[in-house]
């Protein structure tokens, strides 16, 4: 994330031109393509080795860091390890009991795929519209922009706790406001619709992140498109839907893999709550509970690990077809 | 002006990826560090030093523990080196701790916890330091320090016992009395609730506190033996006796504060403080979440309820928390010496002197500096004839926080589909006890 971020500081540039001697400083932009090629051409045996070097050391933590693990997880799934005692080979029945006799696992699984419909299907199309409203210049715009905002600032660990002074049963603010005090309302402890209230909760910080990055892609759009689509005699739903979103089209694949990553990756919000227990089961929670803690049942917690990475697999392999198949046209 | 997000140019790229390796590098530099301290912290064994692993890592314990460690120094005119780390750090990463590299001497809890690593050859056998302290104890305390091979592996400290806690100033005004049977308590929750009151104060947020009514209502309705073999995962989840603790839990559910899956325990004993409900079954560690009550030393409390005349009373749920010596150890002599000083009278009394909210195991201690809820708990554990050590305690860790959490949480949602959640526990037991 940290690459942009060096990208766009000004005082970057200067440093480059006098760090890349062998290259003339730019001072028009040449058509990417042809600069990338001349480039090629250039690589000195040196740069050859360098490149080795810096590929290798990448390619080595990456199986290091991440497929040794995976590959690890997949393995450690069909024994019975504790962390203790030898490893003796289970075959498929952790994914037997997981499946069959594990109550919490089927719950969790709904609930991941909720979180993923909610944040896609509620939150960040308003997100959107928040944006789109808040680029017409509506007045104290500014202020609603901090306002919607402000929420992305926190993590999601202390939008948890945020949560259980509203939600709480007994002592909430929710139940205050409605005047539920007699009878009332169970937010976090009802099994039925604790995970809704939750969801709620993240979505409150997951609008403001869309609505920031929506906001800064509706600024880049050329306003002179939005006029020729007024001539044509568009009106404002075809304007924005037929001319306006179609240029968003870069700013729409980031909004997707960060709902995306959201969605699988909740875990702080419900961990904060309650453990992720009674209603807020998620598939990370219980890879949690079964490996992390005392239990150590890492053997058929890396089968529920599994099954998280099955999934998150099946994103990544649409998302990189698309890119691909982008790139290739 | 908006930019365009990541890979501007090629240029500007490649000069950060140099940037990002000279991080890398440093950043390698810096994780390598921490191995080698790890790789020399692994050996201060032998001569006059005993390294002690410790999970009392709140500001009171700690502080009380060094009192306690400091006298050990004087006294034998050897060094500790106290190791404290975060209590549930410590607890989570037990095992690799004790496969690691641990301390000679570690705190630890009493009962098949304990048992669990001394069968796995984790622990080191200190029946020879029983054979010196053991006259100081009760034989229910030697009893939750001995393993499964009549060996003991573990000196107790303190303990807390459960039991059902009130505010005295409101049963005074209202004229309760204490219940001793079932009939007596179902009454009381009556007359409780006809008095505007929620009888009973429950919480179950945690996961734990369900629990400690748990093991009351099966040790009081099938004994302390049958609860502590239904915990060694020996008998059947379905049987009837199982059957009769869950419905029986069902007919007092109604005099339960509605709404614990959603409630903590300092919520629910909030409740008690501002005499909303009547009385609350936990540990002795309630009292630092009544800060009126406390402040006016307002508290008692009762043992929980006789149900099964054939049992009584005679059990009592007191957690004892205490030390063990890793089979590791590299100085046995001396962490043997350690753990006989912290079985002493005189170590617990002064770990208690800064640490109020336990008691002492040691039977010869000191007891005249008590409170008068401490000299109560003394009397209610002493007077018992067996000890169980809390669910989460007395059965394998895996079982209770995958199988039974989930489980009692569900009780509670649900009290009439008891046959369905027994025979779901039933299955996860197999599970897990024939791995």
């Amino acid at each position: 994330m940290t690459l942009p971020a060096v990208n766009r500081d000004p005082h970057g540039d200067p440093d480059r031109r006098r760090e890349g001697s062998t290259q003339p400083a730019p001072t028009a932009r040449p058509p990417v393509a042809r600069r990338r090629g001349r480039r090629m051409r250039r690589f000195t045996r040196r740069d050859v080795g360098v490149l080795g070097v810096v590929v290798g050391a990448a390619l080595l933590l990456d199986i290091g860091l991440i497929w040794g693990p995976t590959v690890a997880s997949l393995g450690l799934s069909f024994t019975d390890w504790n962390g203790i005692g030898d490893l003796r080979w289970h075959g498929t029945e952790n994914y037997h009991d997981l499946a069959n006799e594990y109550p919490p696992f089927w719950r969790a699984a709904r609930n991941n795929v909720l979180w993923l419909a909610f944040l896609g299907l509620i939150a960040t199309p308003l997100g959107l519209f928040f944006a789109v409203l808040l680029d017409k210049q509506i007045r104290f715009s500014r202020f609603y922009q901090s306002a919607f905002y402000f929420p992305v600032v926190l993590s999601l660990a202390v939008v948890g706790f945020i949560a259980q002074l509203v939600y709480s049963r007994d002592y909430g603010a929710l139940n205050a406001i409605i005047g539920r005090t007699d009878s009332p309302t169970d937010w976090l402890g009802n099994p039925d619709i604790n995970i809704w209230v939750v969801m709620v909760a993240a979505a409150w910080r997951h609008v403001g992140y869309v609505m920031i990055l929506y906001l800064a892609g509706l600024k880049a759009v050329d306003p002179a498109l939005k006029e020729a689509a007024v001539i044509d005699g568009a009106n404002e739903a075809q304007t924005f839907f037929q001319v306006v979103f179609p240029t968003l089209r870069p700013v729409n694949i980031i909004v997707l893999v960060i709902t995306v990553i959201e969605a699988l990756r909740a875990f702080d919000i419900v961990y904060a709550i309650n453990k992720g227990r009674n209603g807020l089961e998620l598939l990370s929670t219980l890879i949690t509970e079964n490996i992390v803690g005392e239990a150590s049942r890492i053997g058929f917690g890396s089968a529920i690990a599994v099954i998280l990475l099955a999934i998150s697999v099946g994103f990544i392999a649409v998302y990189l077809s698309q890119v691909f198949r982008e790139d290739g046209r | 002006m908006f930019q365009p997000p990541a890979g501007v140019s090629p240029a500007s790229v490649s000069i950060d990826r140099r940037t990002v390796l000279r991080g890398a590098l440093f950043g390698a530099g810096a994780l390598s560090a921490p191995g080698l301290l790890v790789a020399c912290g692994g050996g201060p064994g032998g001569g006059d030093t005993v390294s002690f692993g410790s999970n009392y890592s709140d500001a009171v314990p700690k502080k009380a523990l060094a009192k306690v460690v400091n006298g050990f120094e004087k006294s034998e005119k050897k060094t500790v080196k106290v190791n404290t780390v975060d209590h549930n750090t410590f607890q989570e990463n037990i095992n690799r701790y004790l496969k690691g590299s641990p301390d000679d001497a570690f705190t630890w809890f009493a009962g098949f916890r304990m048992q669990f690593f001394a069968k796995q050859g984790l622990a080191t056998d200190i029946s020879d330091v029983w054979g010196d302290i053991g006259g100081d104890y009760a034989g229910a305390l030697k009893q939750a320090s001995t393993g499964e091979d009549d060996k003991q592996y573990f000196v107790p400290f303190y303990y807390y016992p459960w039991a059902v806690f009130y505010r005295k100033s409101l049963w005074q005004e209202r004229g309760y009395e204490p219940a001793k049977n079932l009939d007596e308590f179902v009454a009381l929750c009556k007359q409780m609730r006809s008095d505007g009151l929620t009888p009973i104060a429950f919480a179950d947020k945690d996961g734990w506190p369900a629990m400690g009514t748990f093991d009351y209502l099966n040790m009081r309705i099938n004994g302390f033996d049958f609860h502590m073999s239904l915990m060694r995962g020996e008998e059947n989840w379905q049987s009837a006796a199982v059957k009769e603790v869950f419905t029986t839990w069902r007919e007092l559910l109604p005099y339960h504060q509605k709404g614990a899956n959603g409630r903590t325990w300092q919520e629910a004993a909030q409740s008690l403080d501002q005499k909303k409900t009547g009385m609350y079954l936990l540990g002795m560690f309630v009292g630092q979440s009544l800060p009126e009550a406390s402040g006016a030393e307002d508290i008692d409390f009762f043992p929980f309820p006789e149900i099964n005349p054939e049992h009584g009373q005679d059990s009592v749920e007191a957690p004892i928390d205490g030390f063990m010596i890793s089979a590791k150890a590299k100085n046995v002599d001396g962490a043997k010496d350690l753990l006989k000083y912290l079985g002493s009278a005189k170590a617990q009394e002064t770990y208690l002197a800064s640490d109020p909210n336990n008691v002492a195991t040691n039977k010869s201690a000191d007891t005249s500096g008590y409170n008068a809820l401490q000299q109560k708990a003394v009397q209610l554990v002493t007077g018992a004839d067996h000890i169980s050590q809390f669910l989460d305690r007395d059965t394998r860790p895996d079982f209770a926080s995958t199988v039974m959490i989930p489980a009692l949480q569900e009780f509670i949602n649900k009290p009439d589909e008891v046959d369905g959640l027994l025979k779901s526990i039933e299955t996860q037991k197999k599970n897990i006890f024939t791995t």
